[in-house]
């Protein structure tokens, strides 16, 4: 019969249309698990999702050049998250990463106040994928690149 | 018949055995040069990094383990797919000689990441997409290994082992772009085609050390690929031996 296939082709076509199915059902699956598989929400998307206030929820970004202001009492924070478009206030007591400064990364879990700004309970520092000597980054501040 | 060497030779279990034990010398003796070089400068030579300090340097066991278990994995997938489909003897061999060792590396790299992400970002363990992904990965090495011990019947735990290594493939993609498809606490690839944002003085090392555990790792896959080819025979004497006794 020429429609019959050797076993080790038939192999082959199960194999093929199992990893073809596989990738299919990945692809589907890859949209609904945008929501859920993010870790944070950038200050443009609670704008634009509106996650009800009170709820727990991630917020990361940007801290603001010049915008941290510390409390007398030394451990309570008041800076703004920017993603460059939209921004947040925060606020925060507690312990801070040694890697929290103006202009770096940051990922503070909280709720969101009734009035827009965020209440942080945890906050990390979020580092960026570049790495060199201080040396090297000192020499680039001036020029603001990814050391400003 | 007088044939060239080619690489259908090694797929055979007895020549397979004969260049292992001819190459298995100079592998070992390059990952020791490349891994004492590579990780010499890095740990001691490389200079900090200007936010991290020196906890930059875990980076090269970190990155090095990551990217092993990843390409572990592809080539363990790999031979059980051939496995699957030739039922070629070495193949199923292969994915249970890489499993540990991939799943050791995984290891490596949680644990090294774990250490590096208290200082830097504040915490041993979120649950973002990169770590969790990397979490299902190790995951993922450890039921490979347990399907392919789990039957009497080998080859039925071949069969089982190779088609959960097969489906994990799709894992891998996973975590290569978890970092660009989610909002993540880890932070993007610094090395990509376009190039690195690792300053040269970091990344010379960490290529280096990199070189030496892929060569450490392969060196330890023929180690285990040998000690199973020579396991096999024993039990296939034994059975013989048994079949002409009864």
């Amino acid at each position: 019969m020429a429609g019959k296939l050797a076993p080790r082709h038939q192999r082959l076509v199960l194999a093929g249309s199992a990893a073809f199915a596989l990738v299919g059902a990945g692809l589907l699956a890859l949209p609904a698990l945008e929501d859920k598989g993010t870790f944070f929400y950038a200050p443009s998307d609670l704008v634009r999702k509106r996650p009800p206030a009170g709820e727990r929820i991630r917020l990361g970004g940007l801290v603001k050049p010049g915008s941290v202001f510390r409390q007398d009492d030394g451990l309570t924070l008041a800076f703004v998250v920017t993603d460059g478009s939209q921004e947040t206030h925060v606020r925060y007591t507690g312990l801070v990463p040694d890697l929290f400064r103006e202009g770096q990364g940051v990922v503070a879990t909280g709720r969101l106040l009734p009035d827009g700004r965020f209440q942080a309970e945890e906050l990390l520092a979020k580092h960026d994928e570049n790495y060199m000597p201080p040396e090297v980054a000192k020499s680039l501040r001036p020029t603001g690149s990814p050391a400003s | 018949m007088p044939q060239a060497f080619g690489w259908h030779d090694l797929a055979n279990p007895h020549r397979f055995r004969a260049v292992a034990a001819r190459v298995l010398p100079w592998l070992l003796a390059a990952a020791a040069g490349f891994l004492l070089t590579g990780l010499g400068l890095g740990l001691f030579v490389a200079p900090p990094d200007y936010l991290q300090g020196e906890s930059v340097r875990i980076m090269y066991v970190h990155v090095p383990a990551a990217w092993l278990s990843l390409a572990g994995y592809a080539g363990m997938a790999g031979a059980a797919l051939a496995g699957r489909i030739w039922r070629h003897p070495l193949a199923d061999l292969t994915v249970r000689a890489i499993a540990p060792v991939g799943a050791t590396f995984a290891l490596v790299c949680l644990v090294s990441g774990s250490l590096w992400g208290r200082p830097t970002w504040g915490t041993w363990w979120v649950w973002d997409g990169r770590l969790t992904s990397m979490l299902v990965l190790f995951l993922l090495y450890l039921g490979v290994i347990a399907l392919a011990h789990a039957f009497d019947d080998r080859l039925r735990g071949a069969r089982a082992a190779g088609i959960l290594a097969i489906v994990g493939v799709v894992n891998l993609p996973v975590i290569k772009y978890s970092v660009e498809w989610w909002n993540t606490l880890h932070q993007p690839a610094s090395i990509r085609l376009s190039g690195s944002s690792i300053h040269p003085d970091m990344l010379e090392p960490l290529l280096l050390s990199a070189t030496g555990f892929l060569l450490l790792f392969v060196s330890i896959v023929v180690m285990r690929l040998r000690a199973l080819i020579a396991e096999q025979r024993r039990e296939m004497r034994q059975r013989r031996r048994a079949a002409l006794a009864g």
